[in-house]
């Protein structure tokens, strides 16, 4: 189901600009949004009793609607966050990404939620009007149902002159403090990831926050009525507030009990039973020069370059850390001793993945070739992760399954046309899909010579057929090998 | 080489479709950001919050010391005086028209049990008339008095009454 939306917002945004492919990147644009719009609110904000929803509330009043803007522009980021952080889990979660290399990714994921959730509950109690004074006090009987101190938290918010000025500083303190805590979880959540992607493409950046200062013109945010009588009804924010409703309907037991679960949940996903971890990259020192192109594309930073012990051979040494390495192949993919045209009888590469080693890709290619009976023999590189090419077989085509497109070298398509084929299929994911996530990135700028390994110009381009066909996109991968066999057949038509 | 599928968006319908996501998406975050209102309360319901946190008396008399046994203690811990550090429970009872909402005894805090006793409870009652009778006890030693109040509230929907004890009055307030 989540694939359908998926390939429904593809038809609208262009997969490379898909909102569903970059929830992370999204929600990094809504917190540099908050700390942006959170620094100007805080030099008006005024930490006092008296004070404080007078400062708010005198937002309102700022020239050319700026005021209004900024504080619609914190409240429906922090809203955006919210969603965008909820579906963020459930993708992850639907590729089952809590699982091996990548649990560091989803654990330290975890703290960031509930951070995520404080700082923004506590935003409310800032504004102190009735939305705020509510909150505030359901957060405090709620939290009171632990016992920790010796006085119920809640006794603080009771009476009206009970609330202090020494209140309000422990609220800016749970607010900003927490950001801050926030900002620190994100940072550890994306090492071992290299170039992760903290800003989305420019156009759903643009798209985002154009359509958050709509929203805060149109449906501005007011403060309600002063902190006062304690129960009158209150315009609630759903996405932040929900769990005070939720716990008024059943009982503080039960919502401790839902969220305490959920935490649960999240924290012991990664450690039920998963399948076996494949096979981790491994590097061949005798023919690795050091020139760091794997260390350059590997997209979970697991290679590092280290002195290399002959260095008759490279100066450097690529190593990889088995820890870190998801085996995705992308690295053999990127090595320059990964060429077919070697003339070693077994091919070893600087690096290669064990389970699929480049050598038995050339052997598998070089008999598929030469015991095709066709005419015009097409060869076809699939990713294992991406569209089955089960729909394309036919006696002319060959399909030669990679565990990720990026672990094609370029100089295999040309192999494959000298060896004899006469057209050649690269299927990748759609941009963004790439299970590993830079895999259909690299391969598409390799095959257009903007990335090395590099496809050489002189290769005759239109007996090659690129085509982005993820998980579902058979039928696109199956029309994709009908065009380059009808454009095979036309090119071996004799011109005279 | 060719390339299928464009990655950037083609033609108006893909506008369109992209104008209308966006908007959905604007429309759930506006509207789901302050609607429906919550009313926290019933319409026609009150509520009575009972917050007090005490420190009760000493459990039992302080007790002067003889002669005799302070020259046996260190010069430095020879008070004329010994008092019991640990404090009496509290016992609440609250009756709300002749039927008993909360009777309850809770044990002070602390490893020496010298902190407060805190109670909190909410109360959820229709708007209206009410009798209330409160008795507060914080004193195990005989002859000890137990603070009491009684009286007649009218409560309007959706207002809070809360109950507590000040220590300094030593009296039951209702505000
Ligand atoms: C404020 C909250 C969060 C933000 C802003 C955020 C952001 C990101 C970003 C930017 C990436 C890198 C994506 C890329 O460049 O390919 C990422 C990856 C990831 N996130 Fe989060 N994340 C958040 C919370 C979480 C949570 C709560 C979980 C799960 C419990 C989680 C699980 C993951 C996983 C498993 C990956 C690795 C994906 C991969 O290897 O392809 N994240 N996150
Ligand atoms: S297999 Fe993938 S993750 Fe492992 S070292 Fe190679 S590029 Fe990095
Ligand atoms: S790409 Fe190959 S040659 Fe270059 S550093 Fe990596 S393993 Fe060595």
């Amino acid at each position: 189901m989540w694939r359908a939306l998926e390939r429904g917002f593809d038809a609208a945004f262009g997969a490379a600009c898909n909102p569903l492919r970059h929830l992370g990147a999204i929600g990094f644009l809504a917190i540099w949004l908050l700390l942006a719009s959170g620094v100007l609110l805080y030099a008006v904000y005024d930490t006092s009793v008296a004070g404080a929803w007078r400062s708010v509330t005198a937002l309102e009043t700022w020239p050319l609607a700026s005021g209004r803007l900024l504080r619609g522009v914190h409240r429906y980021a922090t809203d955006v966050l919210v969603v965008v952080i909820a579906l963020h889990i459930v993708r992850e979660w639907l590729h089952r990404h809590e699982r091996g290399v990548r649990r560091f990714h989803w654990l330290t994921g975890v703290p960031t939620v509930a951070f995520a959730a404080i700082s923004a509950v506590g935003g409310f109690w800032l504004a102190w009007d009735r939305l705020g004074q509510y909150s505030a006090l359901a957060s405090a009987e709620w939290l009171d149902a632990v016992p920790l101190l010796g006085a119920p938290f809640a006794r603080n918010f009771l009476a009206l002159d009970a609330v202090s000025d020494r209140l309000f500083s422990l609220f800016i303190f749970i607010h900003i403090g927490v950001s801050l805590l926030l900002l620190f979880g994100l940072w550890f959540h994306l090492q071992r990831l290299s170039r992760a992607a903290v800003m989305p493409p420019r156009s759903l950046a643009l798209g985002v926050s154009l359509l958050l200062l709509v929203l805060a013109l149109v449906a501005p945010v007011l403060s309600q009525p002063p902190a006062a009588a304690l129960t009158e009804p209150v315009a609630l924010d759903w996405f932040v507030l929900w769990l005070h409703p939720l716990t008024d309907a059943s009982t503080r037991g039960v919502t401790w009990a839902l969220v305490a679960g959920a935490m649960a949940l999240l924290v012991l996903a990664p450690f039920l039973p998963q399948p076996a971890r494949p096979a981790v990259a491994v590097v061949d020192p005798a023919n690795c020069s050091g020139c760091e192109r794997c260390f350059d594309d590997c997209p979970y930073a697991a290679i590092t370059m280290v002195p290399h012990p002959q260095p008759r051979v490279g100066r450097l040494l690529a190593q990889v850390d088995p820890d870190l390495c998801v085996a995705c192949g992308i690295c053999a993919g990127a090595c320059p001793s990964s060429t077919p045209f070697r003339g070693v009888e077994t091919l070893v590469s600087g690096i290669d993945m064990p389970q699929l080693t480049v050598d038995a890709l050339r052997r598998r290619l070089r008999q598929d070739v030469a015991t095709s009976t066709a005419r015009e023999p097409l060869v076809i590189f699939t990713c294992d992760h991406g569209a089955s090419a089960s729909a394309a077989l036919s006696e002319d085509t060959s399909v030669l399954g990679l565990i990720c497109a990026g672990q094609l070298p370029p100089s295999f398509i040309e192999y494959a046309l000298r060896d004899g084929a006469a057209g050649v299929v690269v299927a990748t994911c759609r941009d963004g899909g790439c299970e590993f996530r830079l895999g259909e990135r690299w391969t598409a700028e390799r095959l257009a010579g903007r990335r090395e390994p590099r496809l050489r110009a002189r290769m005759p381009r239109e007996r090659l057929e690129r085509v982005q066909a993820g998980p579902g996109d058979e039928a696109a991968l199956a029309a994709a090998v009908a065009r380059l066999r009808e454009r095979v057949r036309t090119l071996s038509i004799p011109s005279n | 080489m060719s390339d299928t599928r464009p990655s950037t968006p083609h033609g108006l319908f893909s506008w369109l479709g992209q104008l209308v996501l966006y908007g959905l998406f604007a429309l759930a975050i506006g509207v789901f950001s302050q609607w429906p209102p919550y009313h926290p309360l019933g319409a026609e319901q009150a509520l009575i919050k009972l917050s007090v946190s005490h420190v009760g008396k000493p459990i039992g008399e302080c007790r002067k010391l003889s002669q005799a046994e302070l020259d046996k203690l260190p010069p430095n811990m020879r008070f004329p005086e010994q008092c019991p550090r640990e404090r009496a429970p509290l016992t609440m009872r609250v009756e709300l028209d002749g039927k008993s909402v909360l009777d309850r005894v809770v044990p002070p805090t602390g490893l020496s049990k010298d902190g407060a006793s805190s109670i909190y409870e909410r109360l959820a009652v229709p708007a209206g008339n009410h009798h209330l009778e409160v008795s507060l006890n914080d004193d195990v030693r005989p002859g000890a008095q137990t603070y009491t109040r009684s009286a007649d509230v009218t409560l309007a929907p959706g207002q809070v009454l809360v109950v507590d004890f000040d220590a300094n009055q030593g009296a039951i307030v209702l505000q």
